[in-house]
């Protein structure tokens, strides 16, 4: 009860004082709207290009919504020394860092509905399969987030923090089977792709809106989870090792 | 090492090292319930080291923490829930109110709503917030940032509060009315460990006071017990014009007296029998140097610490400008 009053306290802190600021909502909110514009009317409304751009644009909008945020959550609360205050409550160190970056997953998995919701606009989406969708949706949200973590820990400045998480997002962008198949990539390319989360969530949203995906279900999913437990993993590693001097 | 619970902090041995600097070395000490305690020392000592680790912020090379009996090392946030801290600069959220601000940090200690809202409006009462209780922090002068940052501190009734150079780089007013603050913490029964460089204050707050100087303690003790030695000195101080070479010219005519300089404009005589001023105000005025004002002083704890570390006064005031001494 204790730690539930302090999860929310800071949970409900970060929303108010980051995600909920306006320049946050309308990155949140327009942000997604611009990449799916840009996608769905290059595909001029076809309907068949709509669902499989669909995938991409849900998982860009997600790794774009999350990593983002940890720069300040994170590195700017590190800088400004009132994460020290979070480390000196009495409250589990993987509690607390779950509290911090659960505002930043809600957010991505907010920003992934809001091409869904276009797209809902434009074409059917009865074939969608919701609940493969939703599990893989919530999990590229935990993944991005975890590797925003990562980042944020591991610099020391809020500009550090976006610069290097550029460096992670734009070639995961292609690299990932978001837009085109990870089996056109060269084949020099292709562990490289293998070795990041966000190829095994893209190939279960793709999977999940068209039917279209090189493994099974369980496997994406599975693998989802062993990055996140990793890579949060190696961030609370890394705090305790570089911030607790 | 067993937990001795006669005390609030128990520490032995601790060390510190920063690649080639030894920040705190071999330190020793141990505050009893309801003491305030002063770690007094020039900048750059390794309080805010030793108050880190002694807080589970930095982990110790070497040496034994017990806090509320409680094995710090072994387990560093097990003592987190008896203890408040009060870091060198406040590090509030800028962004939320004063109020805002209060309710969070007791929300992090599990402090249901209507009970840090209460304990939040009686903080900002006892702390003169309450008109800024809705205005941000960021807005909130220096003086009121550290009382709201102290308030922030005690919000969950901590056992044993952490004060890291509270008075540092505030007015002079801001100071007094902290110090006044401080010493109702006290009398509150919350056990107090304070950091500061200045000795006057030290002297006038603390029950024990230890003086730490490149990382290593060189005295501690209560400070009465400090004051001793130099209860039975006599002490003059000149107003005069000073020059370099003055003092040792007076302690050639004046072989069982000794001099000092403070500033450049006031002459220090100590003795261990009483002064006669007459002889010393004819001898300076023969070499036209008027004197305006001759007096008695005090001994403080001043002259304690300059006789136990052998650092002069000057370099522990010029330390940090701005500082709240009245
Ligand atoms: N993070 C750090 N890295 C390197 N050196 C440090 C660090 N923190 C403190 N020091 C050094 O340790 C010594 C003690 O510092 P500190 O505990 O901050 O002193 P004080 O609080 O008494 O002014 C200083 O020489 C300081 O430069
Ligand atoms: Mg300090």
């Amino acid at each position: 009860m204790k730690w539930a009053i302090a999860i929310w306290a800071i949970l409900c802190k970060d929303m108010r004082t980051y995600y909920l600021k306006p320049p946050n909502v309308s990155w949140g909110i327009i942000f997604p709207l611009a990449w799916t514009g840009m996608f769905f009317i290059k595909s001029a409304g076809e309907v068949g290009s709509i669902a499989s751009l669909l995938p991409g644009v849900v998982a860009v909008s997600i790794l774009f919504g999350t990593t983002s945020m940890l720069a300040v959550t994170v590195t700017f609360e590190k800088k400004s020394r009132s994460f020290e205050r979070l480390l000196l409550a009495p409250l589990p160190f993987e509690l607390l860092m779950l509290a911090k970056t659960g505002g930043a997953i809600l957010f991505g998995v907010a920003n992934a509905f809001v091409p869904v919701i276009m797209a809902a606009f434009l074409i059917d989406l009865g074939g969608i399969v919701w609940s493969i969708f939703i599990p893989a949706v919530v999990l590229v949200a935990l993944a991005s987030t975890f590797l925003g973590l990562f980042i944020a820990v591991a610099v020391s400045e809020v500009f550090e923090a976006q610069t290097f998480s550029n460096f992670f997002r734009f070639p995961m962008m292609f690299l990932c089977g978001l837009f085109f198949p990870v089996e056109q990539l060269p084949s020099l390319l292709k562990p490289l792709a293998y070795a990041l989360p966000l190829t095994y969530g893209a190939d279960a949203l793709h999977g999940a809106v068209r039917g279209a995906h090189n493994l099974p279900f369980a496997v994406d999913l599975a693998v989802l989870v062993l990055f996140c437990a990793g890579l949060f993993a190696l961030s609370l590693w890394n705090i305790r090792r570089n911030w607790i001097l | 090492m067993s937990a001795d619970m006669a005390f609030a902090i128990e520490v032995r041995g601790l060390a510190k090292r920063f690649g080639e600097v030894a920040a705190v070395r071999q330190v020793d000490f141990a505050v009893r319930p309801g003491e305030l305690f002063g770690f007094l020392g020039p900048n750059g000592a390794g309080k805010t080291t030793t108050i880190n680790m002694l807080t589970g912020l930095a982990r110790p090379d070497a040496g034994s923490i017990f806090i509320g009996g409680i094995d710090c090392v072994k387990q560093p946030r097990a003592a987190q829930h008896l203890i408040g801290v009060v870091p060198d600069e406040s590090n509030l959220y800028p962004e939320l109110s004063g109020f805002e601000n209060l309710c969070f940090c007791a929300a992090l200690y599990g402090i249901g709503k209507e009970e840090r809202q209460r304990r939040a409006r009686e903080l900002l009462d006892a702390f003169d917030l309450t008109a800024a209780a809705n205005r941000k922090f960021g807005t909130y002068s220096k003086g009121m940032k550290r009382r709201l940052t102290i308030a922030a501190g005690i919000i969950h009734r901590p056992q044993i509060l952490f004060l890291d150079e509270p008075t540092t780089g505030i007015d002079v007013a801001s100071a007094r009315q902290l110090r006044m603050l401080i010493g109702g913490l006290r009398r509150d029964g919350i056990t107090v460990f304070m950091t500061t460089h200045y000795i006057e204050e030290a002297e006038r707050l603390c029950d024990r006071i230890a003086f730490i100087v490149d990382g290593r303690i060189v005295c501690l003790d209560s400070v009465e017990n400090l004051l001793q030695p130099v209860q039975n000195k006599h002490l003059l101080q000149i107003a005069c014009e000073t020059f370099p070479g003055l003092p040792q010219e007076l302690a050639a005519a004046f072989p069982d007296l000794s001099f000092s300089t403070e500033g450049n404009d006031r002459l220090r005589v100590e003795a261990d029998g009483p002064i006669r001023v007459g002889p010393l105000v004819r001898f300076l005025e023969e070499r036209q140097i008027e004197v305006s004002e001759a007096r008695r002083i005090r001994p403080t704890l001043e002259d304690v610490f300059v006789q136990v570390t052998g650092i002069g006064i000057n370099s522990m005031r010029k330390e940090k400008t701005g500082g709240g001494r009245s």
